[in-house]
């Protein structure tokens, strides 16, 4: 069993990045226009977590919404999901707002999730036993996906086998199985080591590339976030407000050496001084 | 130093052969009356010898046990999704139910008996309220403590109320399911065997007063060892189905 846990890296693939979309994107695919969040407290000041947040997110693309621990992107991020609702402003996706959660959103947790008397297979399957399979072929599409992560020959492992890691690659494919068209993700390696963070950051670059899956990622790690994304919110603290919003002109395929790039390091430089770690 | 090659099922055994063997050396050291305490190769000869009345007294226990056992799952699990999942149930049942969970069994027991009479809805009746407790309370349980980011997802996945409650908090529940009928069971042969003490003309607890009467002890004792047997095959039983129904608790860790 060890050994199987040790092989079961993804495959080395050469990270291939996002098919860009026309230069100057038509219509936004999300658009988030003053959002507001507050938080009415018995006896105590309203507490306000979310002050004013709005931009646009295009298909295709990543967004990164980065910010220090408790600043608010997490309940951004759920309300982007339609999993809480929002004070004020308005959150469209696609065309349609937001006020509950929408079936073809896929999630990604800090946390795997995982049903621990669910195999691997029916993990990434569960979606499709809730809302049916319009398209058909779901069975494939967890295959491929297994495959893509690199966990197949895992199907009939249970989560308790797996390594951390590992169980968080099943998270990721079971948010994709039913091709949602938002993949949001809450610090969805925020539990794992670094170099399996590495690893996984390597491995969400090909997914997108080989899915084109639109994403909102939430993070704190500034590398994290300038590495993976093509735009980058900085939140400021309580209340979150965008104190920067950075354009990662980076270009794609990104690879580990990236980081060590000068521009990289710019980028870096700047979401740190918006973060207000750097001067 | 504990030798590794040793099962784990050794050492009780092992203690339980010592405690045989003083057993027997005081028996026979004393000479005691084997009315008052008979040697543990009385009671095996006993055991073996009068197999078939034993035998024949097991079966209405067993009975008993199981019926009572049943009808406190078919009654006590979705009594427990009521309490889990209603706040109403929850305030008004809950502190009722555990307050008759104070009454002792054996003070109410001669109450059933004028309710249900000699027969075997009696011992049913009574093992069936002490089964039905740890039921109850061990599924509220489980069905309370669903991990909050499994709800989480089905919500973001918009599942209906039916599909959380079968695919993720039922399953979520189980070990705690079977935690509450591993108790439940013990108890429901203890319940029974209360039902033959207070009224019954068969069945293994009715054969322990028998044969108490009649000054035979190594038989009450057999009778005794019986019991226990019982106890031990259905509590192990209901492990093996707990074994069979979660198939991922037995998967080793990486």
């Amino acid at each position: 069993m060890t050994d199987r846990a040790v092989q079961g890296r993804p495959p080395q693939v050469k990270p291939v990045g996002p098919t860009r979309s026309a230069v100057s994107p038509s219509p936004a695919f999300g658009h988030f226009e003053n959002v507001h969040k507050s938080f009415k407290r018995p006896g105590q000041a309203t507490l306000v977590a979310i002050d004013s947040v709005s931009f646009d997110l295009y298909t295709g693309q990543l967004i990164s919404l980065l910010g220090p621990s408790g600043c608010g992107k997490t309940t951004f991020l759920r309300i982007a999901a339609g999993l809480i609702p929002k004070t004020s402003g308005t959150v469209e996706i696609s065309g349609s707002k937001v006020e509950r959660p929408q079936p073809d959103f896929g999630m990604v947790f800090q946390q795997s999730n995982l049903m621990p008397w669910r195999t691997v297979l029916k993990n990434v399957l569960f979606p499709i036993e809730i809302q049916g399979d319009p398209n058909g072929g779901a069975a494939q599409r967890a295959a491929d996906l297994l495959t893509l992560v690199g966990l197949s020959g895992f199907e009939h492992y249970y989560p308790s086998q797996l390594s951390g890691g590992m169980q968080q690659r099943v998270a990721l494919c079971r948010a994709l199985v039913h091709q949602p068209k938002l993949l949001l993700m809450d610090e969805p390696f925020g539990a794992l080591d670094e170099l399996t963070r590495m690893e996984m950051q390597d491995l969400l670059m090909d997914i997108r590339a080989k899915t084109g899956a639109t994403a909102i990622l939430v993070t704190h790690s500034i590398s994290e976030a300038i590495y993976l994304s093509d735009k980058v919110a900085v939140f400021s603290s309580r209340p979150a407000r965008i104190a920067d919003f950075i354009s990662v002109e980076l270009p794609y395929p990104r690879r580990p050496e990236t980081r060590y790039a000068p521009e990289f390091t710019d980028l870096e430089h700047r979401a740190g001084r918006a973060l207000g770690i750097t001067r | 130093m504990i030798p590794q090659s040793l099962g784990r099922s050794a050492y009780p055994l092992l203690g339980l052969v010592v405690i045989l063997a003083l057993w027997q050396i005081y028996t026979s050291v004393t000479g005691i009356s084997p009315l008052v305490l008979p040697s543990p190769m009385e009671i095996a000869s006993v055991s073996v010898k009068r197999y078939d009345l034993l035998l024949q007294q097991t079966w209405p226990t067993l009975v008993e046990t199981i019926l009572g056992f049943g009808l406190a799952l078919l009654l006590g699990i979705p009594l427990a999704v009521f309490v889990a999942n209603s706040r109403l149930f929850n305030l008004v049942l809950y502190p009722i139910l555990v307050a008759t969970q104070s009454i002792p069994k054996v003070a109410i027991a001669p109450i059933i008996l004028v309710w249900f009479g000699l027969g075997i809805s009696s011992k049913l009746a009574l093992a069936f309220l002490v089964a039905f407790f740890p039921i109850v309370v061990d599924t509220a349980t489980g069905l309370q403590a669903t991990p909050p980011g499994l709800l989480e997802l089905a919500r973001a996945l918009c599942a209906s109320p039916r599909q959380v409650f079968f695919k993720v908090q039922m399953p979520a529940a189980l070990p705690f399911i079977f935690a509450g009928s591993k108790v439940a069971i013990t108890l429901a042969v203890i319940g029974a065997v209360i039902g033959e003490f207070v009224g019954s003309v068969t069945g293994l607890g009715n054969l322990v007063l028998a044969a108490n009467a009649q000054l035979d002890g190594p038989l009450a004792w057999a009778a005794l060892v019986w019991l226990s047997a019982l106890g031990i095959v259905l509590f192990a039983a209901v492990a093996l189905v707990e074994r069979l129904m979660m198939p991922w608790e037995r998967a080793g860790q990486h």
